[in-house]
């Protein structure tokens, strides 16, 4: 428990301070955006709709899906500058992020905005004219000030919005508190989640607090509170960022996708490259289709991916050949095509497999998917979040003609909780899952060959083909992870009485001295 | 008229509505400096409108307003508005702003240094009876008389020649109205201004003006000094509007004279 949250503290100034620059400069340009655009809306009053309904409709999108959405969009972006630029913009990371906070910021200071200016009496505005004000005048010297309480109360509604939706740009790759909710949530780390959460929600309530009294400041006309509001916003924002200065160097960025697996390999090579002088950052929880093309475009360095995954999903093939033709082909595939090489393969394999309770698996008198396929009309399943839109599961249903009496989508640790407590009868599992051993699940059979082989490939990206250190900090785990180690160390993080942190678990896939897996582990 | 006008209202027209209906119609009038012109008339008969052609706070569909024989749409709005005063029923004080910012304003927007701002705000201040004390207080804490006399300071601050008056005293109770009424007349010639001055009230235009302009559904029905609109009565309208202050003053009289009776 201790050690948690010590884990816990340890990384919070660099969190901390990525979400507060991501945060504050989300802020800014929103009101850079939403001001101006207030100002417009009044002055045009045809133009006033379109531009409070545009900002009301970018609120309607969920949070999540906007960050999303950006990726593709800067993707598309990036390519039609590119020939112009000579480079290519950043597609996961700071800028999506920064761009979907604004975005989403905007409609409630423009609605502020808006409703002050438009507040503004009309015979203060008569006076104005009639002294001799130009339009900027009466602006600046007579609507702005007056429109200010208003205006303040819509930026402190933003800014409370941006510190709470910056949690989730972890998704697309930008660190943040949200990096304690979103790993403690795949782990089963609750502590971690609660601290994200309470994390955020400091930070939220001491910023709304600063600028209410900037807010205090700007109604009363008290100078000295607007001054005491703005300085502690400077204070914290400066010590905020500190560790931004003398934080890790950018140095090589390792993706991984959103479960442990990922996030112990992850921890093992930013480890294989420290223990080489090299500093390394972690971009986690990426989703599938999001961390191949995060590599092909340079914005993360290695990841590790799966043969079938590959396959598949960014090949596009439908087959499912031997495993050395596979790996050949594939290969030659991503050099020509994307410049991504793969290094080698780590030595075990994660596959999609199907599995059910031992006990119901007999019942039934099921142990392949084409004897399942029999019963499926009556049965549920239960997936992870992608597989059910994967290419995998449209050919198991081909080949065996597999028509389920529901399908459920859950995050990986609900879904065996799901099938332990009997929701769902099959699910989607991972072959190299330490559950699967732990909660004596029966792995089916696929006598058809519909699934592909999934080996763990280190993949690196074009920029980095030819790098030295990295090669020589990674050539150790080539062929050094046998299935059974990795079973083990997922469960080490998976389990749910005395889970350890990935890293803890990568320090044993690499043979360090740490915690021995204890517990119901695998054989 | 007479080329020595020091504002010409030249045959002006304008539509709210895009030439339906007229708010003014081809209204002419002149005034030479130095006068006191009441606009009286009912409401909706173009006093407001001809008055904010002067300016330029509304510009005319047709026709030319001329100060000192020069157009104003020759000069650009907001100097112009910077030469003349201006004083309103609505007041206008800005809310965020001291007294002594209120009444500089148009000093300051003219570039005076700001020992002369300072001066000049003392000054006006009290030419309209208040205590410098006022100078730090912001309009919240002031009467309703009280800040129509700031919104006069603040009207006369840059030393306009020309003061446009729109029913400048209508909030006003009728005690305080009549006396900021009077001292605004004792103003005028004491600092020889040219004030046009807008009102419903035809008794207060009666005490007030040297000249009274009745306006009727956009036109100038008449224009003349008081005493001889009153004794007029070529134009039915006009007489109407004129025999009143009269009717009123023997109706006192006649309650006065009773009350002496019932009391000998």
């Amino acid at each position: 428990m201790d050690e948690r949250i010590a884990d816990a503290v340890r990384v919070l100034p660099y969190y901390l301070s990525q979400h507060v620059l991501l945060s504050a400069c989300a802020l800014v340009l929103a009101v850079v955006l939403g001001l101006p655009l207030a100002v417009l809306a009044v002055r045009h009053p045809r133009l006033r709709w379109p531009l409070l309904t545009a900002a009301a409709l970018i609120q309607t999108i969920p949070g999540l899906a906007l960050l999303a959405l950006f990726y593709p969009l800067l993707l598309g972006l990036s390519a039609l500058v590119a020939p112009l630029v000579g480079g290519s913009l950043p597609a996961l990371g700071f800028l999506p992020s920064v761009l979907a906070l604004t975005l989403y910021a905007v409609l409630p200071i423009l609605r502020n905005a808006v409703a002050g200016l438009s507040g503004v009496n009309a015979d203060v505005i008569e006076a104005a004219n009639a002294v001799g004000m130009t339009r900027r005048q009466r602006l600046l010297r007579i609507e702005a000030p007056l429109a200010a309480p208003v205006a303040m109360a819509g930026i402190r509604t933003a800014a409370v919005w941006t510190i709470g939706g910056a949690t989730l740009s972890t998704v697309v790759g930008q660190t943040s508190l949200g990096n304690y909710i979103f790993s403690g949530l795949q782990t089963e780390n609750w502590l971690f989640v609660l601290f994200g959460c309470a994390a955020a929600a400091a930070l939220a309530l001491v910023t709304d607090q600063l600028l209410g009294l900037v807010e205090v400041g700007a109604t009363r006309r008290n100078r000295r509170h607007l001054l005491a509001g703005l300085a502690g916003l400077a204070v914290g924002i400066a010590a905020a960022l500190m560790p931004l200065l003398w934080g890790p160097a950018r140095g090589y960025v390792i993706g991984a996708k959103n479960f442990s697996e990922q996030f112990i390999l992850a921890e093992l090579i930013a480890e294989r490259l420290e223990r080489e002088g090299a500093t390394a950052q972690l971009r986690e929880g990426l989703g599938s289709a999001v961390i191949f093309r995060a590599l092909a475009s340079g914005d993360i360095d290695v990841y590790v991916d799966y043969s079938g995954t590959l396959w598949t999903n960014v090949m596009g093939r439908h087959d499912a050949p031997p495993r050395e033709a596979m790996l050949r082909d594939l290969s030659r595939w991503l050099g020509e095509h994307h410049h991504v090489e793969v290094l080698g393969a780590l030595g075990f394999e994660n596959a999609y497999v199907l599995a059910m309770r031992r006990e119901r698996a007999s019942e039934l008198g099921v142990t392949t998917i084409a004897e399942l396929a029999r019963h499926a009309p009556q049965l549920s399943f239960g997936s992870d979040l992608e597989f059910l839109s994967r290419p995998e599961w449209s050919a198991l249903r081909r080949a065996y003609a597999l028509d389920f009496r529901f399908e459920r989508s859950y995050s990986p640790t609900f879904m065996y909780r799901a099938l332990a407590a009997g929701d769902v009868d099959v699910i989607s599992a991972f072959s190299s899952d330490g559950r699967i051993a732990a909660q004596d699940l029966l792995v089916l059979e696929d006598p058809r060959h519909a699934i592909p082989a999934y080996d763990a490939l280190i993949l690196i990206s074009p920029r980095r083909s030819a790098d030295p250190v990295l090669r020589r900090a990674l050539a150790p785990l080539i062929g050094a992870i046998a299935v059974e180690r990795m079973r083990e160390a997922n469960f080490m993080v998976d389990r749910s009485t005395n889970p350890v942190a990935p890293g803890e678990a990568a320090r044993f896939l690499a043979g360090l001295p740490g915690p021995k897996p204890a517990g119901p582990g695998p054989p | 008229m007479s080329a020595a006008a020091l504002i010409e209202i030249d045959n002006v027209s304008k539509s709210f509505d895009g030439g339906r209906s007229f708010a003014v119609r081809e209204a002419s009038v002149a005034v030479r400096a130095g006068a006191f012109v009441a606009m009286v008339g009912a409401s909706g008969s173009g006093k407001t409108t001809t008055l904010k052609t002067i300016n330029r706070l509304i510009e005319p569909d047709r026709g030319e307003v001329r100060i000192e024989g020069m157009s104003v749409a020759e000069i650009a709005g907001p100097m112009l508005r910077r030469r003349i005063g201006y004083v309103f029923q609505g007041i206008g004080l800005f809310p965020h702003l001291r007294i002594s910012e209120n009444i500089g304003i148009t000093p300051q927007l003219l570039g005076w240094p700001p020992a002369a701002i300072a001066e000049r705000t003392r000054e006006v201040l009290a030419l309209v009876g208040l205590s410098a004390a006022y100078l730090a207080r912001f309009p919240d804490a002031l009467s309703g008389g009280e800040r129509q006399r700031v919104a006069v300071a603040r009207a006369i601050a840059a030393r306009p020649r020309i003061v446009l008056m729109d029913e400048p005293f209508g909030q006003l109770d009728p005690v305080t109205r009549d006396a900021i009424g009077s001292a605004y007349r004792a103003l005028h010639d004491q600092l020889g201004l040219t004030t046009i001055m807008v009102t419903h009230d035809v008794q207060e235009a009666v005490l007030l003006a040297d000249q009274i302009v009745v306006m009727a559904a956009g036109r100038v029905a008449a224009h003349d000094t008081p005493r001889a609109l009153m004794a007029s009565r070529a134009d039915p309208d006009v007489s109407a509007l004129m025999a009143m202050p009269r009717r009123q003053a023997e109706r006192v009289r006649a309650v006065l004279s009773d009350a002496g009776n019932s009391d000998g």
